[in-house]
């Protein structure tokens, strides 16, 4: 672990509390030693709809536990009453900031049980709308762990190219933000005429801004005092919280599923996910950072590779009376937060019997970050959790 | 894969095993068995890394069916361990001194389904709900639309339509069968 | 060196009012310094439980005329993101559709909002903090209602989570249609707004004040677990 020696100070903790036996610690809130604060869900710290409720002795954490349930909606219920197609536009809402994912696990999921081989223009496809959507959440997120800081500039230019990246998508799919460009079999569409040369402009604008972002973030001074050291995570915990991607990278643990179960056409192309071991806020901006530049590489060695026609969709029974063998399968792609898992039971019959979420936030949000809060400082805690770069939504469906 | 299925075989009784990919296999076990399975497969067979514990209702066999779906980082294996448990007052045995995140699915099971976890750490505690009182949602025999129309002011004027009928109706009008 | 407390813990009823009662919201016996012995009851002690009161419009008309103006053309919204619509706020308050030239920002608190965007479903939990936000903050008010999911319940019609119409549960001035909105649209709805203050109809906080008790009644319908005081100033 790095350690910041300038301004280091140990802080006094004769008065805090000691654990008991059962490893709780006793905290009298009587005693007006320690105050109780609801961080969130109303805080411009918290990621998303959620909230901390944390016990706290100065500006110290004693005490963390995350309250999730804000935006909880019962996909999984409602996947009762819906037949398996009807299920696509509700499954891309389970996460907003990437929804590329969910459509590409539940269809690959139905794939799987029902044993159809897609075309080989529509892998490549998806491998590029994946990586575009990995792209747009990462220009969105990783200027805002400046943002967290204080140091707005990059978020502002993060989402402005978010944005041209978002009209791509807009181009390709009808939808901004929700694509439901994949389906059962393949895909809904080819590229648009001049649709390479777009994006390759755009990805102009991307490495500028990833050399910008350097100079503006991660060279930063101040940013660097508050991020090295702060919110470690020690390598052994990653099977014990079962911590995946770029956290797990940082911590020195090489975790990315296009490595190691490849999927789609990733494993006919060239990259190298980075790794770290210092494991601190700083370690996963530039790992994230790196994933940036990655994924542009990606996008362009995608665009150089792929076909330019050829079947799209493969066919498949009427989507409407399509009753999926029985079996059960767990699928998982690559996030940009990490291993992004579907459970999938069928019984046979037109509706889903089971479709559940595995995303990685589900333990970096409630039991790791509940762990990591303790004795960190309360102004940390917006930057830790966009380190971890929870998103709400998976957690509750 | 199958020596590992063969090695669980010579200790539980394994009452079926599907291969669902060259590196994906379900096994069922016996409901005393399974966390015993689970803990075999994490210190001995090197399943270290803990996935997911979900439920599924299987309401016309009267049985909830538990999955805990571990994988092998190194080999690059996944197992999942199912047990079928009885649904009228479901309990199972607690597996979170194996993982800590293993407590947060036994929280939202006991929520979700009403499936008890006696000693796992808060599992009384409300996860995703806030003053709920009815019967736990995700049970089948629950009914989420009918719970919608009485409590939420449906908007009037709204209409369903069977997809299969309403597509025929816009795009076939004239065939007949 | 646990301290002696200077309170005792009524126990409460076992009554369907109290079933989602927590512990730090029982009511308790005091004793003062001086021997003294209160109760105490925490849900409603600490606050002021006045309710609502609608204001009456300015008598002069040009006064009014020139007040409405400038209400909306500074239009500050609460930044809280309730649902999915709010990814969409980024790029509204960036410098593409740059949201600012129409006199909008965010603010971090009710206190000092006076829209509030509700964007996308609203879950029971959320929907509660959503009425105490909605009521801290100050008159007059204007709540904008995101995406289909706050007209007829949208894709969530029939989950048992979701409400499905939000006018049920607090004045709403503007609806923007869409799952999701557009950033555009979110700007035309802007617009919709100024033109609805300006020309005085953005009555919303009166109209909450005048029907308070129908609001209550339907809001308690759903949130079961009411531990707040009726009215949070």
């Amino acid at each position: 672990m790095r350690k910041n020696n300038l301004f280091h100070w140990t802080p006094d903790r004769s008065a805090f509390p000691t654990a008991g036996a059962d490893g709780k610690l006793d905290i009298d809130l009587d005693s007006h030693k320690f105050v109780k604060i609801w961080h969130g869900p109303n805080h411009p710290g918290v990621t998303g709809n959620m909230s901390l409720e944390l016990t706290i002795s100065g500006d110290e954490i004693m005490e963390s536990k995350t309250h999730v349930g804000y935006l909880h909606r019962g996909f999984e219920k409602l996947y009762e009453r819906r037949t398996w197609i009807q299920c696509f536009p509700t499954v891309v809402r389970m996460c907003v900031p990437e929804s590329d994912s969910n459509e590409y696990n539940l269809s690959v999921g139905i794939e799987e049980l029902a044993g159809i081989e897609i075309p080989e223009m529509a892998t490549w496809l998806r491998t590029l709308t994946l990586e575009m959507s990995r792209l747009q959440a990462l220009l969105r997120i990783v200027p805002a762990q400046g943002g967290t800081l204080g140091l707005g500039l990059g978020v502002q230019w993060g989402v402005y190219l978010r944005d041209l990246i978002l009209d791509r998508f807009e181009e390709l799919t009808g939808g901004r933000i929700y694509h439901m460009y994949m389906i059962p079999g393949g895909v809904r569409g080819l590229l648009p005429e001049g649709f390479k040369d777009r994006l390759e402009e755009n990805l102009k604008l991307v490495d500028e801004f990833a050399k910008n972002l350097k100079r503006l973030m991660l060279d930063n001074a101040v940013f660097k005092k508050r991020t090295i050291g702060t919110g470690y995570i020690p390598a052994d915990w990653v099977n014990k919280y079962g911590i995946v991607g770029f956290v797990a990278r940082g911590a020195g643990v090489m975790k990315d599923v296009r490595k190691d179960y490849p999927y789609l056409a990733y494993d006919q192309l060239d990259f190298e996910p980075t790794m770290s071991t210092d494991s601190d806020i700083y370690a996963r901006t530039v790992i994230r950072w790196n994933d940036m530049i990655t994924s542009v590489d990606l996008l362009r060695q995608i665009m150089a590779k792929m076909p330019t026609k050829g079947e799209f969709r493969a066919p498949t029974p009427n989507v409407l009376h399509w009753e999926v063998p029985k079996g059960e399968v767990y699928v998982r792609s690559e996030s940009t937060r990490g291993e992004y898992g579907f459970y999938i039971v069928s019984d046979g019959s037109k509706y889903p019997r089971r479709i559940n979420l595995r995303g990685p936030s589900y333990t970096h949000a409630v039991s790791l970050l509940e762990k990591m809060l303790v004795n960190a400082n309360i102004s940390d805690i917006a930057a830790i959790m966009v380190s971890l770069q929870t998103c709400p939504p998976e957690i509750e469906r | 894969m199958k020596d590992i299925i063969e090695n669980i075989q010579t200790k539980f009784s394994i009452s079926e095993v599907t291969k669902q990919r060259d590196n994906q296999y379900f096994i069922s076990v016996e409901k005393k068995d399974a966390v015993q399975v689970v803990t075999y497969l994490k210190d001995i067979e090197k399943f270290s890394n803990f996935i997911l514990l979900t439920a599924v209702d299987w309401i016309e066999k009267g049985q909830f069916q538990l999955t805990y779906l571990l994988s092998d980082p190194i080999n690059k294996l996944d197992i999942g361990v199912r047990t079928f448990i009885e649904r009228e007052n479901a309990t199972m045995d607690s597996a979170h001194h194996l993982w800590e995140h293993t407590a947060t699915f036994q929280r939202e099971l006991k929520e979700m389904f009403g499936i008890d976890f006696p000693g796992s750490p808060r599992v009384d505690e409300p996860f995703l709900l806030e003053g709920w009182d009815n019967i736990p949602p995700m049970r089948r025999e629950f009914d989420t639309k009918k719970y919608s129309e009485e409590t939420y002011f449906p908007r009037p004027g709204r209409t369903t339509n069977d997809p299969a009928e309403h597509m025929k109706k816009k795009l076939y009008p004239n065939e007949k069968k | 060196m646990a301290e002696e407390k200077n309170y005792k813990i009524i126990q409460p009823e076992d009554t369907e009012e109290n079933k989602f009662l927590k512990p730090e919201n029982y009511k308790r016996e005091v004793t003062a310094p001086d021997g003294e012995t209160f109760v105490v009851d925490p849900i409603n002690d600490y606050f002021c439980d006045a309710k609502p009161q609608p204001h009456a419009p300015n008598t002069i008309k040009i006064v009014e005329k020139f007040l409405n103006w400038a209400r909306s053309e500074s239009i500050w919204v609460l930044g809280y993101g309730t649902g999915c619509g709010s990814i969409e706020i980024y790029p509204l308050m960036t410098p593409r559709f740059d949201a600012y030239r129409f006199g909008v920002q965010q603010r971090p608190t009710p206190r000092q909002s006076n829209l509030f965007i509700i964007s996308g479903y609203l879950s029971v939990k959320t929907l509660k903090r959503a009425i105490r936000s909605y009521e801290q903050m100050p008159s007059p008010k204007y709540v904008m209602g995101l995406g289909s999911c706050t007209i007829n319940g949208g894709m969530y019609w029939d989950s048992y989570n979701t409400i499905n119409r939000l006018d049920q549960y607090m004045p709403v001035d503007v609806y923007v249609a869409g799952c999701m909105p557009r950033p555009e649209a979110l700007l035309a709805g802007f617009m919709e707004l100024k033109k609805r203050i300006k020309e005085g109809k953005g009555e919303g906080a009166n109209e909450y004040a005048e029907k308070f008790d129908w609001y209550k009644a339907n809001q308690k319908k759903v949130i079961k677990d009411w531990n707040m005081p009726d009215y949070n100033w």
